[in-house]
């Protein structure tokens, strides 16, 4: 398969506007997405779909990514007026990157035998906006995974012809994959409790859990 | 009747036994299990009844597919809070007498997924389990064992008198409620008529 920096040049030639981006990956198997804005996945999805050289007729795959609001710390070097010299000193700079929610699709080509291309959605945020638009009526079998990822991450796919939960009850409320999950607090006598068990026991012991 | 006389008639040629002994007899050595499964234990379940462990020498190989029909519930798997009300309504729609086998450890407790969100913490919370089997999953030869100490449970079943089994008292309930779906969990978590929560008893330490 082509590059995907190539991929997004074409891209951007054949859909004047579009915003896509792609994303490194620091891990070790290092590959790169293609982060879509939500308003515009539907065409880019269909581009994929139909170029000639891509032809990625295949979703295998629907995930979720849940990006909680984090703080996280750089260190900067600022030149500052100290004791009445100019110096360079090394500063302490607090970055907050709000929350979000990602649908991750994985794409191969079954005609041409290629893949994956990993194509990325990110919601607004981690409540009311956490909507992306839905590729289902570009691939099928993007259906129930959709669905899947609204169940268990709360991401809400616009567009989608049957969005309803899949694996939990409809009753079922809350998204349980997501990284502020609480689950409720059902626990029953374990005989050899440990770890993250043992501390949900101590919480019940009748001592509170003070001592051992 | 006396063991002795029944051994001295049968060597005349005379054959006597008990109603309760013919229901019982025909009934351990003709049980008809539920053709369901819920996870990997139902693996093991299909592989007992193929050729090579044959649960047909113990008269189980009869797999109905409608609980009508059925005498014993195998409850193979993991029961997903989803999957629970479902498996009580298949119970209830099942003809007296009728058994349950709890297979492997999810289908006793919940397994490796007790602490999960999703997951039953053990099918006795409401339905009356027979035999436990224990194994993640529990070999073929285990469920066989089951079946077999199923078999003896039945056997030594009275038909009259205090003990006689569930399915013949006119108190013992008929059916068993049904959950249904909450916001977390199953309402109500669990039958209070069949299972208590445990009550641990600890000293000070904790």
């Amino acid at each position: 398969m082509e590059s995907l920096e190539s991929i997004c040049d074409r891209l951007r030639a054949a859909l004047p506007g579009v915003d896509v981006q792609i994303v490194p990956n620091p891990a070790i198997p290092a590959q790169p997405s293609l982060v879509v804005a939500r308003d515009q996945a539907l065409a880019v999805a269909r581009w994929l779909r139909d170029d000639p050289a891509l032809r990625l007729d295949y979703c295998a795959n629907v995930t979720g990514v849940d990006w909680p609001e984090t703080v996280f710390q750089e260190k900067v070097r600022v030149r500052r007026v100290v004791d009445g010299t100019e110096r360079e000193v090394e500063e302490t700079v607090e970055h907050r990157r709000p929350g979000h929610l990602e649908a991750v699709y994985h794409l191969y080509s079954m005609r041409l035998g290629h893949g994956p291309l990993i194509l990325r959605q990110r919601t607004g945020n981690r409540a009311e906006d956490a909507r992306v638009t839905s590729l289902t009526p570009v691939w099928r079998s993007a259906e129930f995974q959709e669905r899947e990822a609204y169940d268990l991450f709360g991401i809400v796919f616009t567009g989608h012809p049957d969005l309803r939960r899949i694996l939990m009850w409809d009753e079922f409320q809350d998204f349980p994959m997501r990284k502020d999950y609480v689950e409720p607090d059902d626990y029953e006598y374990e005989p050899t409790p440990h770890d993250e068990v043992l501390t949900k026991a101590r919480r019940h012991y009748p001592t509170g859990g003070t001592s051992a | 009747m006396d063991e002795g006389l029944r051994s001295e008639l049968s060597k005349q040629g005379v054959f006597t036994t008990t109603l309760q002994d013919l229901y019982n007899w025909s009934r351990r050595n003709s049980m008809w299990p539920l053709n369901f499964g819920l996870a990997c234990c139902a693996i093991e379940m299909i592989a007992a009844s193929m050729a090579r462990f044959d649960i047909a020498r113990f008269g189980a190989e009869v797999f109905r597919p409608s609980p009508r029909q059925a005498d014993l519930m195998i409850v193979a798997g993991t029961v997903t809070k989803k999957m629970a009300p479902l498996v009580v309504r298949l119970y209830n729609q099942m003809p007296e007498p009728k058994y349950v086998i709890a297979m492997g450890a999810c289908a006793i407790s919940g397994g490796p997924f007790k602490q999960g969100y999703n997951v039953l913490k053990g099918i006795d919370r409401y339905l009356p389990v027979d035999i436990h089997i224990p194994g993640c999953p529990p070999k073929p030869e285990a469920l066989l064992h089951g079946l077999i100490q199923l078999q003896q449970k039945v056997a030594a079943q009275s038909l009259t008198g205090e003990d006689r089994p569930r399915s013949l008292r006119e108190d013992a309930p008929a059916e068993f409620p049904v959950p249904t779906y909450g916001p977390y969990d199953l309402q109500p978590p669990h039958n209070p008529e069949v299972w208590r929560p445990p009550v641990v008893v600890r000293d000070a330490a904790g």
